[in-house]
């Protein structure tokens, strides 16, 4: 080819050459650990994320186990975060916790986002009838609906316990995933590089997937974050309300909910649960802002 | 360019009375391109120019289907593209490509370029499988860039560069006709002229038709062998460039030469229109210029022009050309 | 020679990035006479923008004025304080930008943001100023402003919006108006209505225009004076006649040869090959060397200073006695003896 036109081509500085894929993901990693907030809220989950995994070796005691001889003591070097009417280890119970409430936060945001990604990619990416008269419609009158209350009628409808729970917190949590993906779906279709793709014959399914998904990305997967924190908080109330995990099995909502009666005279029996349900919420919000910046710093 | 090759070369594309509407409300619809008839030959650059919201980029995309037209007729090498539906359609597509203004947003910025050039040849399998990576290779040198920026993502990327990967990907189908939208409106003179002369060198290698839309005058004169000149959806003048530069005949055609600034030139008169361009949503009567015309009379505004010939090849709308 | 209204010597104007300090403008020096107006020509990034908003106090975050002073009335813009300088901004330098849009208040009308500009400027009562906001739409060529004065920025067009910026620019007399782009978001009838109409505000106002532009035609059709500026550094200054006529400098050679005219007809567009270098890599002879022509040793290595006389100046090692052959080989022919 003439030389004149390879020349013409910016030079570029020499550098080691590494795959462009490489190169983006160090350069957004880079972005994320400049939020220091967001590192440390990382950090935070990792911790409860290991604790979860090796509860089994990491808690003091069988978190079933009820010990008479040690009914409603108070924080101790025995018992760090001091037991419960029955006698059982509340730190124990957390950790064993910490699996239900991680596991319900994450399974009923898959939940949602399995169903809402596919139906606001293809309603927004259509669009017609079916989109504006069907699919609009009925996210509205969803959304009308306060969520706790919609997900207390569907865990009561489907039946009490931790799968239907999660279950019901997916459905309530979908129809915001359906909204937000379409209208990341009405915008990227806008852009010329989609009119681009169509011009050079791309197929349709192709174009969605490939080219409008990646770029709608970024702010799926921060609001995806944000609800593991909602659905947490959600699976807690449920469980609060008799909806959720069912005794012995403990989880963070369950065991606020046994502590209640005991406020006064044992407050740690339900003051740590609820610490542990604030923290874990507060560090998965600013861990979900940190990947916001990450994944587009424009996004902010 | 090559005047006498033209007159026996056979029309690749054939637009007959090509409208493009929008409904904008229940009462109001924007007649973006209204019953527009012409001819492009295999092996010629035709020319579209006219100011914003003519509808000049509207009837590109009408043309290639993208925003499929209300009304008329598009044949592209004697296959009527409203009878053709899914595969077909897009098997024509590939027969014309087009190439975007925007050298930002019509780049796919989370995609690299050879992924983005991969992805088109292997969907039309261009070449086999094994050889894609060897053409995305040729075909980004032969735009004038490097081999190795197949790896790289858009924003790696200067305009002019982007505006050349934009022309890859038209040229990765080996597609007959191009349609180039304000392909270089966006670049800088010294940049634009770089391109302006690859869109040159890729014509006569690979024996493209080019539809050549922009709102700049100079620059549709110097790539152009024929000219359409738009307003407001319509056509109001044809003519071969010399003709239509030498001795306009439409007064619009007239006021535009006349706008543009030019380089080095003593202090002339120009004519300088009167008002704005009107809204598209309310198209004059009669002839839709006579509300900026230095010429008009009553019947201007009373019945529209008729499209005749005024000499070779040379046709206009207006009653007085 | 008279007093120069404005006076801009040796500026360096820069950005401080996390690491460093990038110097984006590089020792620009140029004059503007009352009532003259001067165009600053180049293509993106020559930092003809940077330039005007130096001028007027108006650097983007992070930009500083590093060296150099800027006249104006004997006394140096860049030592004052950001109250004198918005009160010099007002009532001496006005400024007009390419999108109207962007500097219009979307929620109130045209009429009141005129008017308000008039009353910031003007110890009038508020019917004054309303009545004189209606004369000035009159004189930027809107039509019936009676009536437009209730207009709000979206009801108009591109056209007429960058008319009610040229009205608030105008409101309070100034004595240099700024433009920057006014024309290159518009359609070229518009464009000629617009740039007729400020050359008839200047011959009535007798105010200085400094015109930024990329548009050689717009330059030709306006400029007195034209200054042509390539990655920071004024490569060129002469009047308009003798630029087009006798371009000196090879990027000044180049840009214009590379415009598709009218009146030419060629296969082939002579182009400037390669692309601006980057404000952190420029080269350290003269910035044009990468992309030269005629480019030698000498120019790689040394930056050249600008050479000429008042009439015209260039910034270019081929019009001194440095240049090996004396220029005999250059395209012009020419040298200026020094």
């Amino acid at each position: 080819m003439s030389q004149t036109n390879a020349q013409t081509a910016a030079p570029y500085p020499n550098r080691l050459e590494s795959s462009p894929r490489l190169r983006s993901l160090k350069k957004a990693l880079g972005r994320f650990f400049q939020n220091k907030l967001g590192v440390a809220g990382g950090l935070f989950l990792l911790i409860l994320v290991i604790l979860a995994i090796f509860a089994p070796w990491l808690a003091p005691y069988n978190p079933m186990k009820q010990d008479y001889m040690a009914i409603l003591q108070g924080p101790s070097a025995k018992h760090w975060f001091g037991t419960d009417d029955l006698g059982r280890d509340v730190l124990s119970r957390i950790i064993y916790g910490a699996r239900v409430s991680l596991k319900a936060g994450i399974i009923s945001v898959a939940i949602a986002l399995a169903i809402g990604v596919p139906i606001g990619l293809i309603s927004g990416y259509f669009r017609g009838f079916w989109d504006e008269f069907i699919i609009m419609r009925i996210t509205d009158a969803m959304l009308s609906f306060p969520s706790l209350v919609l997900a207390l009628t569907l865990a009561a409808v489907f039946g009490a316990g931790l799968n239907n729970a999660m279950l019901a917190i997916g459905l309530v949590y979908t129809p915001h995933f359906i909204r937000l993906v379409r209208g990341q779906v009405l915008a990227q279709r806008e852009r010329e590089y989609v009119e681009a793709a169509i011009a050079a014959g791309i197929s349709h399914w192709r174009i969605m997937l490939r080219h409008i998904l990646p770029n709608a990305w970024a702010p799926i997967m921060v609001q995806a974050t944000l609800s593991v924190a909602g659905a947490i908080i959600s699976e807690a109330s449920l469980s609060f309300l008799g909806l959720g995990t069912q005794p012995p099995t403990p989880s963070w909502g369950s065991m606020l909910s046994e502590g209640q009666g005991y406020i006064t005279q044992a407050p740690w029996i339900a003051v740590f649960p609820g610490l542990f349900i604030f923290l874990a919420v507060m560090s998965i919000n600013v861990f979900g802002d940190g990947v916001r910046d990450m994944l587009d710093p424009k996004l902010k | 360019m090559q005047p006498e090759k033209r007159s026996n070369s056979e029309s690749i594309l054939e637009v007959k009375g090509l409208k493009k509407y929008f409904p904008v409300s229940r009462k109001h619809t924007v007649k973006a391109v209204d019953d527009v008839s012409f001819e492009v030959y295999e092996g010629e650059t035709l020319g579209v120019v006219g100011e914003s919201g003519c509808g000049k980029s509207t009837m590109g995309r009408a043309i290639l289907y993208l925003q499929p037209p209300t009304a008329g007729q598009v044949t592209f090498n004697g296959k009527d593209l409203s009878t053709l539906k899914g595969r077909e359609r897009r098997k024509l597509r590939k027969e014309m490509q087009m190439v975007f203004q925007d050298p930002y947003g019509s780049l796919n910025p989370r995609m690299t370029v050879g992924a983005m050039l991969g992805e088109i040849v292997r969907t039309h399998r261009i070449v086999p499988k094994h050889e894609v990576a060897n053409y995305v290779r040729e075909l980004l040198v032969d735009v004038g860039m490097k081999p190795e920026h197949a790896d790289r993502y858009p924003h790696e990327f200067s305009g002019g560069q982007r505006q050349r990967i934009s022309i890859a990907r038209a040229l990765a189908v080996q597609p007959k006709l191009i349609v180039c939208d304000e392909a270089v409106s966006a670049l800088d003179v010294s940049v634009q002229a770089q391109i302006l002369n690859l869109l040159r060198k890729l014509k006569q290698e690979r024996h493209l038709t080019y539809l050549f839309i922009s709102h700049d005058l100079s620059v549709v004169k110097h790539i152009s062998d024929r000219v359409i000149v738009m307003y407001l959806g319509k056509i109001v003048e044809m003519a071969n460039k010399h003709d239509l530069y030498a001795q306009p005949r439409h007064p619009y055609t007239q006021a535009l030469l006349s706008a543009i600034p030019k380089m080095g030139e003593e202090k002339r008169e120009r004519i300088i229109l009167k008002g704005d361009v009107p809204s598209p949503l309310a198209v004059p009567s009669g002839c839709p210029f006579h509300t900026r015309c230095p010429i008009a009379q009553k019947v201007c505004a009373e019945r529209k022009p008729e499209w005749h010939k005024v000499g070779d090849g040379h046709y206009v709308a207006c009653h007085f050309a | 020679m008279s007093e120069p209204l404005l006076k801009v010597e040796h500026l360096d104007v820069g950005f401080k990035n996390r690491k460093s300090f990038v110097k984006i403008l590089d020792d620009v020096s140029f004059d503007i006479q009352p009532g003259e107006t001067v165009c600053i020509v180049g293509e993106s990034g020559c930092g003809k923008s940077l330039t005007s908003l130096a001028i007027m106090g108006l650097l983007p975050p992070g930009g500083r004025i590093a060296g150099g002073k800027i006249i104006y009335n004997h006394e140096d813009l860049t030592k004052k304080s950001a109250k004198e300088m918005s009160n010099i901004r007002g009532n001496e330098i006005s400024m007009i930008f390419q999108e109207p849009m962007t500097s219009l208040n979307p929620v109130h009308t045209i009429g009141k943001q005129v008017a308000e500009a008039i009353l910031i400027h003007q110890s009038v009562s508020k019917k004054e100023a309303w009545d004189r906001a209606i004369e000035l739409l009159r004189l930027v060529g809107i039509p019936s402003p009676e009536a437009r004065v209730k207009n709000y920025p979206h009801e108009m067009s591109g056209g007429m919006r960058q008319r009610v910026m040229i009205a608030m620019a105008l409101a309070c007399r100034p004595k240099l108006l700024i433009a920057d782009e006014p024309t290159t978001a518009l359609d070229v009838t518009i464009q000629a209505q617009i740039l007729e109409q400020m050359n008839e505000l200047k011959k009535r106002f007798g105010m200085a225009i400094l015109m930024i532009t990329h548009d050689l035609g717009v330059v030709s059709e306006m400029a007195d004076k034209v200054i042509v500026m390539y990655a920071g550094k004024v490569v060129e200054t002469t009047d308009t006649k003798r630029l087009f006529q006798n371009p000196r400098h090879p990027y000044t050679q180049g840009l214009i040869a590379s415009m598709p005219r009218l009146d030419k007809e060629v296969d082939e567009l002579p182009i400037i090959p390669g692309n601006v270098p980057a404000p952190e890599d420029m080269p350290t002879g003269c910035r044009f060397s990468t992309r030269c022509p005629f480019a030698t040793e000498l120019c790689r290595t040394k930056a050249p200073g600008l050479y000429g006389d008042e009439a015209h100046r260039v910034s270019c090692w081929m019009y001194t006695n440095e240049w090996a052959g004396g220029g005999q080989e250059h395209a012009t022919g020419e040298t200026i003896k020094l």
